[in-house]
């Protein structure tokens, strides 16, 4: 019964996977037949190719400041939203609610937010004095295109985080609030020596996945700047995209494949082995 | 008190930055630009469809929206009953080959989906399944899999054995007790995982993006790409095609809210 499944699974899935792995040993422009070059490809980007190094780092920037920002903002409200009241369950609805919309209708969304002559952060930051003329371009500027955009997918998902920390928060036992309560600890305290330590199991899954987003990203980027400018905001999915469809050079793009999936399999590794050590097999 | 302030500030503000853009699409679609520019957030001065005439009137966005309608559903519904079964055979099988295949679905949580785009594109341009809905639903399964049997799978092996072995010791073969033990009891499981695939298949922009190029071909998410630039100083056409493409997520969600967020939540953590 599980035949069908498995067919379309290792054509569309498995096999593509593996020949990504041969790829990478090729030059090939996706047109001509390719050719065998061995390493080549991960020596010259590993050495050669600053723009590589470049967008790693970005994706590095881009990663730490969505899971910094995010799993912050959404253990936050997360403690705030924790009974199920009518208010709390309507907030959390409010907030979810930008998860269900395409990364391009946020994107373009923002895209309007961020414009740096009528967009509502200017606009609100120029009334208030807060920014003279012509204000700052948000998307346009090498400097900040990355960060606004990572801006973005804080306010695209952290409504999700929440529902996750939320489900999560809820398992910790009343008794031990209400203990607290009795020796009375500070909401601090209790935040720092019971919902902190009993909440790190979820936060190490936020966090994760979070992360593996983050590295998955494209969509987002492709909508708002398409990595530009100068590839200030370029992240791997969208530089394996134009080396591929954009450079045609399919091999090499192979090998970027390669180090993202290299990278994306590290962290699921480091979150299982953090999870397995601190709090045994789950 | 202060704690109590600080809390209800934070919360009112955070839901005002999620509300606030939301507004400002759907107030726009009935403005004009220079309204949208000057007065982002004000009612309209005229209430008008304009935005929604111009639009339909080019027809740009009636085959995309059908486009996208029938790649999602048939993605959804093809992915659902494949993995089902996957996971009602992996679930009950308590050979090694069980073990095994589970283990091979789940490598396809390990390695993202985006790395696949070249070795995909070269066998769809092969197999002339680029600039086809097909195509993009069997992206769309292969995709999607993965995460469908994990869910499932776990749903179906909390069920308990017993009800299985009853009914097969009645008589009833491995096709029958999927059909009426297995399936029945999993709907719940069934409607949330729908419900997430729906979404991920609805807002793709990656595999649509590489395998279509004939606009009589492209998606939702592919055709506000298109308007971006078409349409780049233009936010109230921007804002209306927004708001179309919308319109089904949103209705669904709030008809279905708990399956929603269940069914989000439950594809992110165990993905």
């Amino acid at each position: 019964m599980a035949s069908p499944a498995f067919a379309i699974y290792s054509f569309l899935y498995l096999y593509p996977s593996i020949s990504n792995l041969w790829n990478s040993t090729k030059r090939w422009d996706g047109v001509t037949p390719p050719e065998f070059i061995g390493a080549r490809n991960f020596t010259y980007l590993a050495t050669n190719d600053d723009l590589f190094l470049n967008v790693v780092g970005n994706n590095f920037r881009f990663a730490f400041v969505v899971v910094v920002l995010q799993t912050t903002l959404s253990l936050l409200f997360a403690t705030f939203l924790l009974k199920n009241t009518k208010t709390t369950i309507f907030l959390r609805v409010v907030y979810f609610f930008p998860t269900i919309l395409s990364s391009v209708s946020v994107g373009l969304i923002w895209l309007f937010l961020y414009n740096p002559n009528y967009g509502l952060i200017n606009a609100t930051a120029k009334s208030i004095g807060l920014m003279n003329e012509p204000g700052v371009n948000w998307l346009g500027d090498g400097r900040f295109a990355l960060y606004a955009i990572a801006i973005t997918q804080v306010w695209f998902h952290t409504g999700q985080m929440v529902v996750i920390y939320v489900a999560g928060l809820q398992q910790i036992p009343a008794e031990l609030y209400e203990a607290a309560e009795v020796d009375g600890a500070s909401r601090w305290q209790q935040f720092k020596n019971i919902t902190w330590p009993m909440a790190l199991p979820t936060t190490a899954v936020v966090v994760a996945y979070t992360t593996i987003q983050s590295f998955r990203a494209f969509d987002l980027v492709y909508a708002m700047t398409q990595g530009g400018p100068n590839n200030a905001s370029d992240v791997l999915v969208t530089l394996i995209y134009n080396t591929a469809f954009a450079s045609f050079k399919f091999g090499y793009a192979s090998a970027q494949s390669v180090l993202l999936v290299v990278t994306v399999l590290l962290i699921t590794w480091l979150q299982r082995r953090t999870l397995r050590v601190n709090y045994g097999d789950r | 008190m202060l704690y109590k302030s600080t809390k209800n500030f934070l919360l009112t503000a955070f839901a005002l930055i999620v509300l606030i853009p939301c507004s400002i699409v759907v107030l726009g679609t009935f403005k004009t630009d220079a309204e949208i520019y000057s007065t982002p957030l004000a009612l309209p001065k005229e209430w008008t469809l304009n935005n929604f005439r111009t639009l339909f009137d080019s027809g740009g966005l009636i085959t995309p929206f059908k486009n996208s309608v029938i790649v999602a559903i048939s993605s959804v519904l093809i992915t659902l009953i494949l993995a089902s079964m996957a996971a009602y055979a992996i679930a009950r099988s308590i050979t090694i080959s069980g073990k095994v295949l589970f283990f091979l679905f789940t490598l396809g949580l390990a390695i993202p989906g985006q790395v696949n785009i070249i070795p995909i594109y070269v066998l769809f341009v092969k197999l002339h399944l680029n600039n086809s809905l097909l195509g993009l639903v069997l992206v769309n399964i292969a995709l999607t899999l993965p995460i469908s049997i994990f869910i499932l799978t776990s749903f179906f092996k909390d069920l308990s054995r017993e009800m299985f072995e009853a009914a097969s010791i009645d008589g009833a073969g491995h096709w029958r007790v999927f059909r009426s033990v297995a399936l029945p009891l999993c709907r719940p499981a069934m409607g949330a995982t729908g419900i997430f695939l729906f979404v991920i298949c609805w807002n793709d922009l990656l595999y649509p993006l590489m395998l279509i190029s004939e606009l009589s071909k492209k998606t939702l998410p592919l055709i506000l790409i298109d308007y971006r630039g078409e349409y780049f100083s233009s936010f109230s056409m921007l804002f209306t095609a927004i708001f179309v493409a919308s319109i089904p997520m949103v209705v669904m969600y709030l008809f279905f809210q708990r399956s929603f967020i269940a069914g989000i939540t439950a594809g992110a953590v165990k993905g």
